[in-house]
Order: C-alpha cells, then structure tokens, then sequence
C-alpha cells in the first residue's frame, strides 16, 4: 500500500483516516460523515490497513474487540459449567486415582455424572482447551492492545496546535463566530486556570488535559498480562511448592522441599465454642450442635546449621511459633498451613503378659505403634518378642498377615511369649478386638491394658514465589482501571482567523458533560461565539425524522 | 435490652422505612402530568427523607450487630443478603444525591425490600465465627464485595427502568418476554418469602431420615409438606404428607421442596397480580415511566458499572485472592465461589468492551446491566445453596 499525501503536504503512513498533520479526512467516507470518528485519532491501524497475509490475517483476528468479547464470553460459559458438578480435586475418594474418581462421578451422580466425565468437565480448569483459550484471551490482549496503543501514542504525542477547519468543523463541539484582538490571550488565561497544558502557534491554541487517561486501557491490559505471566510461571523448578506434611504430637520431622529444615509439633490443640463462655451464640451452638473455635499446631522450626557436616544431627533453633487457620509461619519464603488434622491416633499400647488360668500377671510391656521394639525383657525371665507387626492390620492374604496403611489405624501383633514356665515360647496374634493362636492353645496371653493417643496435624508447606508477580499485575490493573476510568482527556482547538473570527472545537475521551461545563467557564471568561453540541442535533434530527416517520 | 436485640429491632425500622418510602416514591413518580416533575420534586424529597431515616437504622443493626458479636456482621447467608439489601439501598442515596431519580428509588427500593425478606428466611441469631473466618480480611473482602455489588445492582435498576420505559408492552416480542420473565422472577422470590412465613408461621414440621451419598443415615427436618423425598426415607413425623417423589442421594429434595413451594405460591401471586391488573406486571409500571430521561437512565446504568467494577475487581478477585493465600494456602482453587466471581468479572469486562469498543449504548446496555444482576444473584443464592463448596456458610 502506498503512503498518503494530503492537501497539506504532509505523508502519511498508509491506512491514515485523518491527516496526521492538519487532520483533513483522507477518506471518503470520512470526508462524507458529519463527524469524525476520534477515537483513535484517525491514525493508521496496522489492523485495518493490511489484510493479505497469513500474518495480517491472525493479526487481525486477535486485535478485534468482537473477537476478545467472544473469547470472554466462551471462557466465561465454560468457567460456569465447572461448577455444575465438583471438580476432581474436591471430590471425596478413599483411594485417589483415574479409576477410582471416573467411577465416582458415574456411582453419584449417574449418567450426567458419566456424561461430565467423559466429558473432561471434571479437570475443566486444567484442561488443555480451557488453556487454550486463556492464551487466546492473552493474545488477544496483547495484540489488540498494540494496534491501538502505537499509533494513537505516535499521534498524540506528535500533536499540531494548527488544523484545518475541515477536522475544526467535524468535531463534536463547535463554535464559529466574532471575536476581539485579546480573545486567544483570554482564552488561554482561562484554559491555564482550569489546569489545561496549553501551546500556541501562530494564530492558534490547542489546550489539553488528562492525555494520560487515554493509556488507562492499555497499563490495566499490561496489568492482566503481567499476572497471566506470574501464573505461567508456576510451572518453572523452584518457583512453587505445595506439599503436604502430617505430623504427630512429639515427632521433628524435616519439612519436605524445604532442604535444611526440620518442624517439631509439640502440641495439637481444637477448641469448640461453649454456651458459657460465647453465652451471646448460645442459640447458634444450640441449633448447629459444635462450633469449631480454633484450630492450632504448636510447632519448633529448626534450620540445619549452613556449617554442618553430613550426617551430623546438630539442629539450631530458628523459632518456637503456634500455626493457626489464617495464621500461617512463614520463613525463608516458605510458609506452613494449617489445613488439616487428626484426633486420637494411637501412639502406644500397653499389654500385661498373663497367665490365662490363674490371671497370674508376670509383668507389662509398651509397644511404640511407630518404632516398636522387637524384645521386650519382662521381670522373673520371661520375654516378649515381636515377629510382626501390622500398624493397619487388613485381614490375611495366603495365611499372611497384611497391612492396609503404615498408619496405625487397627494395629496387629504377632508375638512369642516366652516365660519359665514355657520356655519354649508360645506364638500369638493379637489385634483390638480378638487374639488368634496360630500354632496351638496358649498358657499365657498378652491382656490389653491401655492405650496412648496423640493428635495429627496436616499441614501444606507452601512456596509460590509469583506472588509478588501476581501482585505487582493486580496493582498495574487497578492503576490503569482508575486511570481510564475516572480521568479524561479533553481538548480545545481555539483559531483566530485573518478576518478576526475564532474557531473553536472541542473533544473529550468520555464524560462530555464535564468538558462543556470547562467550555462554559472559558466561553463566559474570554466572550467566544456560543458552541454547539453537533452529536445531540444528529440524534435529534434523527428522532424527529423517526417520528415524523411514524 | 441487649444490644442483639436492638440490632433486630433496627432492622425492622429500616425495613418499614423502605417499605413506605417505596410507595411514595412510586406516588411520586405516578403523580407526575406529562412533561412535569413538580410531583416528582415535591414528594420524591420526602420520600427521599424516608429512606435516609431507614438507611440510618440499617447502619444501626449493622454497627449494633457488629458490637455484640465482636465481628462484622458479613459472615452467613442472613448477614450477607441483608448487607446486600443495605448497599443497594446506600448506592441508591448516592445516585439520587447526584441525579435527583426518584423513579430509581421506586425500583431499588422494593428490591431491596425483597431482598432483606429474602435473608431473614435464613437462621438470623448472632453466630461465633469458624476459624476460617478469624481474621480481618472478612470485613476487608467481604465488605468491598457487597458494596460492589449494590452499585452494580443500581446499574440493573436503571437498566430496568429504561426497559420499562421503551420496551413496547402490547406488542409480541422477545424482549416483552424476558422483561416480564424479569418482573415473574422478583415475584417467585416474594413466593420464596410468602410460604417460608407461612409454613413457619403454621408450624408446619416432618421430620425424616434418609441415607445420605456417604451411605450414612441422617435426620432431616423440613418446615414445608415435603413434596420430594431424600433418598431411601422413613417418615417419622404421623399425619404429615407422604413425598411424591423420592430424588437420589445427590440431591437434596428439602431445598427441591422449598423451590417448588416458592414457585407454586409465586406464581399463584403472580397470576393474581395479573388478573386483577388485567394486564401484564411489566405494563402496569407504564404510568410510573412516562416522564423517564433514558439518556439519564443510561448514563446512571453506566456510571453505576464504572464505580462497581474496579471495588468488584479489588474486593471480589484482588482481596479475595489475597486472603484465599492466607486461610487456604492457595490465592485461586477454582471453587465455586470464586469461578462465579471470576464470572461476574468476564461478564462486566466484556460489558465494558461492548459498550465502549463496540457502541451498545441504550438498550443493550440495559439488558446487559439485568443480566449483570441476575449473575450476582446467582452467585449469591443458587452457588450458597446448592452448588457445594467453601464458601457454603448458610
């Protein structure tokens, strides 16, 4: 495409609607409409001046509007159908694999259930389509944003205080009539005073405010893309971590991918509401039955000294801290949640060696449900010794014991007892509710005593270092949000003509109301011809046509 | 007097306060002749008294509420629907002080009237809060969001008005259709409250257990005749109506039972009005909208998204996230809650972009300003009730 010269002189780049330089239209169906179209400063927009390549083509797809409001409107359709059923991630399922959650989604919710699955609706946020179109909408964002931003910024900034009538007369806003020798000089006191940027040439004034509002649109779409970014970003090593750590009253565990460090649970703790003490939510507690108050872990951080040898168990003591829900500990960029939690797991069970006849009681042994000992050396010579141990006994699979978790859930107990009376030991398997004798009736048993609990705690240990990223997106869109949206830019075109006749045009971005009552004041101050509102007589003149029509 | 008890009382002022500043905006309005305002001048200023007087008594069972529990009132269904009631009508006051509308106070008005019936169908005494909800970020996040979310219902209400306005009521037509699918709508809500009054008013109880999708047995009360049945259910309760119908464990026939009773006294209400009108709801408002300005309408619907939007973005997506990082671990889990805002977000986006890129002006941007509501409104009641999640307090 070639270059467009105007009347003026001046050349302008191809796809120009409006002179750069004296803004006379340079099309014809520009030079035919009453108005002008502002909006873009009738620069020449990559997207409307090329159309042939494959290029231009995708180019041009993704900078039209009517494009970004359908990828909207279609990720918005597709966000709303997610929730209709649970996603994966918060559907319930003992054991947690394909089979097990497909079979989930036919058994409760039956054929829609089966139908969402098959589907994919059930990992809908993760799914490549959906990510798909997120990247389009990005696209989108980008492109349509330089198509506009580039040459609206290139006219802007290179702005003539001269134009032509043509532009003056074409404008929204318009004035013509008589005026005096001081009337420029008036004006611009006026404009100056009403905090307007004003610059004269010759016989003319162009005064200007707010321009910045114009890049309102653009700085929020940077904003978007930023976070977009940040959220992409997730996927590199070492910038995110989500595990989970379970840990039991007592236990110092290292805290996975975290390197170094090491968190000590000293006390699990869930109060509920009482009605004496939150006596003003007694009707609440009443009708609810509990009300959880507080859920918290007392927890010791402990950092392997930077110096330490391998293998050596020399921890140092960073800080003593309660991980409350909304109360996470943070360090070293790591922070540790509490999610999660587990009343009353066995720790220890205590068992006394007996006589099964005479209920004599040769001594009591403890077994650690976590690290059990293997002997245990009783008073009088007699021993325990344990072949097996099952922390979530399951049932027998070909006469062997098995173990479902290596939680110790229903613990089970393959011990020989060996006493002066039977030295040649005895062998018995013992669970919670019944005591097995695989090789023969016993003299002696191991009689249940008591048991030892301790409370669990689950926590995520969380790593997200895009947070600040995300931040600093969300901050830029709300910047460019207000800027767009509660600023404007407005403009005044003022000449005086040889004959001593003053032209005036006026525009505004948004918000005309605002611009008129500034007109107002200047046309008062400086006596400039009374201006027409040219967009209201066209909508006017249309309606009484509409009903004369009628 | 306690202080819980006074807060009820308050809000039981402001509710009759809205309720008689409503007809006499609408008189106000009515009374205009052709081409005049003297009416609208004289008796929308009392009107507009009456709802700063209601207003007043409604930050008062806020504030009251919020001192004798020691927590901003924003944590239930109650507390939230009701604050929701109390926004819409404070977006009210700051249009009306910068536009003079009465006509929009005959809308909003009644809307939040409606509303604020709607919360106190909900269980309203003083609850503590669950750990989750210990920490500033609940009045933060929770009040940016229902301010928002009141201007944005402004914008519905000028859309509604415009509507009412240029929307030809004797003539076949989509749009006949889905305005008055609109004004059907507002009735089955006041349906909603009609018969949960009446069946608690009459005592009405039928206790049952069912099992549960966990396989589990549990007990159930409802407070309507139970017309659907929970799964594998045994009466309990003698004389009460056997269920027509039993639904699968997914589904909770209890709440099913309360919709079918809200629609079937809704529309029941619904046909009275229009039989006795003898003429469609939409059209009865004709009268109230002769003397509307809809390029004020426009601007009011517009302005109302410019000033909703951003506090919709910052308390609804930014506040949000940020707290969602410190309660849950995660600033985004694709709950329910939060995918519905991310919805009602796209959706004003993408009015935004069709108003300024694409030029719906008038119209458009009214139904799209309806549609606005009817999203915030899903998210508020059919995500907290039936869609199961986090965010499911009530």
């Amino acid at each position: 495409m070639e270059k467009m010269q105007c009347k003026c002189g001046h050349v302008n780049p191809p796809g120009t609607v409006l002179c750069e330089s004296c803004g006379r239209s340079l099309t014809e169906k520009e030079q035919n409409s009453k108005l002008v179209d502002m909006r873009y400063e009738g620069t020449a927009r990559r997207s409307q001046t090329y159309n042939k390549t494959i290029v231009d083509k995708i180019w041009n797809f993704f900078s039209s509007v009517k494009v970004g409001v359908s990828l909207i409107v279609v990720i918005l359709v597709a966000a709303a159908i997610g929730t209709i059923l649970p996603q994966q991630q918060y559907v319930d399922v003992p054991v947690r694999n394909a089979e097990t959650i497909q079979a989930y989604y036919a058994d409760v919710y039956g054929s829609v259930g089966r139908v969402y699955h098959f589907l994919g609706f059930h990992d809908l946020y993760n799914s490549f389509w959906f990510i798909i179109l997120v990247g389009m909408l990005a696209i989108s964002l980008i492109v349509a944003s330089l198509d506009r931003f580039v040459p609206l910024y290139r006219s802007l900034k290179n702005q003539r205080v001269l134009r032509h009538a043509s532009f003056m007369n074409k404008q929204r806003i318009y004035a013509e009539g008589n005026g005096t020798e001081d009337t420029l000089d008036k004006a611009e006191a006026k404009l100056k005073e009403l905090k307007y940027n004003v610059s004269r040439d010759k016989n003319g004034l162009l005064a200007e405010k707010g321009r910045f509002s114009r890049w309102g649109p653009y700085v929020n779409h940077i904003g978007l893309i930023i976070f977009l970014v940040g959220v992409m970003l997730r996927m590199m090593p070492g910038f995110y971590v989500d595990e989970t750590l379970w840990i039991r009253e007592g236990e110092t565990r290292a805290i996975p991918e975290a390197p170094g460090y090491t968190l000590e649970s000293k006390n699990f703790e869930m109060e509920t509401y009482n009605t004496e003490e939150d006596e003003v939510f007694e009707e609440a507690i009443e009708r609810v039955g509990t009300v959880a108050k507080n859920y918290q872990t007392d927890v010791v951080l402990y950092k392997k000294p930077d110096d330490s040898l391998p293998g050596a168990n020399d921890l140092e003591k960073i800080e003593e801290s309660a991980i409350r829900v909304n109360q996470p500990l943070k360090f070293d960029g790591y922070a540790i949640y509490q999610m999660d939690f587990k009343l009353n797991e066995l720790k220890a069970m205590t068992f006394a060696l007996t006589n099964k006849e005479t209920e004599e009681n040769l001594g009591e042994l403890t077994i650690d449900l976590i690290n059990p000992k293997n002997d245990y050396e009783l008073e009088n010579g007699s021993t325990v010794k344990l072949l097996g141990y099952y922390p979530d006994f399951s049932g027998f699979e070909n006469g062997e014991p098995q173990t479902a978790t290596p939680l110790p859930n229903n613990p089970g107990f393959l011990v020989e007892m060996t006493t002066p009376e039977t030295p040649g030991g005895e062998t018995s398997f013992i669970t919670i509710q019944n005591t097995v004798e695989p090789l023969g009736e016993n003299q002696y048993k191991l009689a249940f005593q008591s048991a030892d609990t301790r409370d669990v705690s689950g926590l995520t240990i969380r790593k997200d270092r895009t947070l600040p990223i995300l931040g600093l997106g969300g901050l830029i869109f709300m910047i460019g949000v207000a800027q767009g949206m509660y600023f404007n830019h407005r403009r005044f075109w003022i000449q005086q003509q040889a004959d001593g006749g003053i032209l005036l045009a006026g525009h505004t971005n948004k918000n005309w109301f605002g611009l008129k009552k500034d007109l107002d004041q200047v046309t008062e101050y400086a006596s400039l011809p009374a201006y027409r509102d040219q967009q209201e007589e066209i909508e006017k003149q249309k309606k009484e046509e509409g009903e004369a029509l009628s | 007097m306690s202080l819980a008890d006074m807060s009820s009382n308050l809000l039981y002022a402001a509710f009759i306060a809205y309720l008689i500043a409503s007809f006499v905006f609408g008189g106000a309005v009515k009374g205009n002749k052709e081409r005049s305002f003297d009416s609208e001048n004289r008796w929308g200023k009392v009107a507009f008294a009456i709802t700063i007087l209601g207003f007043l008594a409604n930050l008062g069972y806020f504030f009251t509420r919020w001192g004798a529990t020691g927590h901003p009132p924003l944590s239930n269904m109650f507390e939230f629907t009701t604050a929701f009631g109390m926004t819409l009508v404070g977006g009210f006051i700051v249009i009306y002080a910068l536009y003079k509308t009465p006509i929009i106070g005959m809308i909003v008005l009644p809307v939040a009237l409606l509303i604020i019936a709607f919360a106190s169908m909900f269980p309203s005494e003083v609850s503590p809060l669950i750990p989750a909800l210990q920490t500033n970020w609940l009045a933060i996040h929770v009040s940016t969001v229902v301010i928002a979310e009141g201007v944005l219902a402004i914008s519905a209400a000028a859309g509604l008005v415009y509507l009412l306005k240029v929307v030809d009521m004797k003539k076949n037509s989509k749009q006949r259709f889905f305005l008055e699918a609109i004004m059907y709508s507002l009735v089955i809500v006041l349906g909603f409250v009609i018969s949960s009054t009446y069946f608690t008013l009459t005592d009405y109880q039928a206790d049952f257990t069912y099992i549960d999708e966990k396989d589990a047995e549990t007990k159930i009360t409802y407070n309507m005749p139970p017309v659907f049945g929970m799964n594998e259910y045994v009466q309990l309760t003698e004389g009460t109506m056997t269920p027509w119908v039993e639904t699968p464990a997914v589904v909770n026939a209890s709440k099913l039972t309360t919709v079918f009773w809200s629609f079937v006294f809704g529309t029941i209400l619904y046909w009275v009005i229009r039989l006795v009108a003898r003429k469609r709801i939409a059209a009865i408002f004709k009268p109230f909208v002769k003397n509307v300005n809809l390029q004020l309408m426009d601007e009011i619907g517009y302005r109302a998204v410019i000033i909703g939007f951003p506090l919709f973005s910052l308390g609804a997506l930014i506040f949000a996230m940020i707290w969602a990082q410190i309660a849950w671990s995660r600033f985004w889990g694709w709950d329910p809650k939060e995918v519905w805002a991310l919805v009602t977000w796209l959706f004003y986006a993408a009015y935004l972009h069709l108003r300024l890129g694409k030029g719906w002006h008038g119209e458009k941007s009214a139904w799209l300003g309806v549609v606005g509501f009817a999203i915030i409104m899903f998210n508020l009641v059919a995500v907290n009730l039936i869609i199961a999640g986090l965010h499911s307090y009530a």
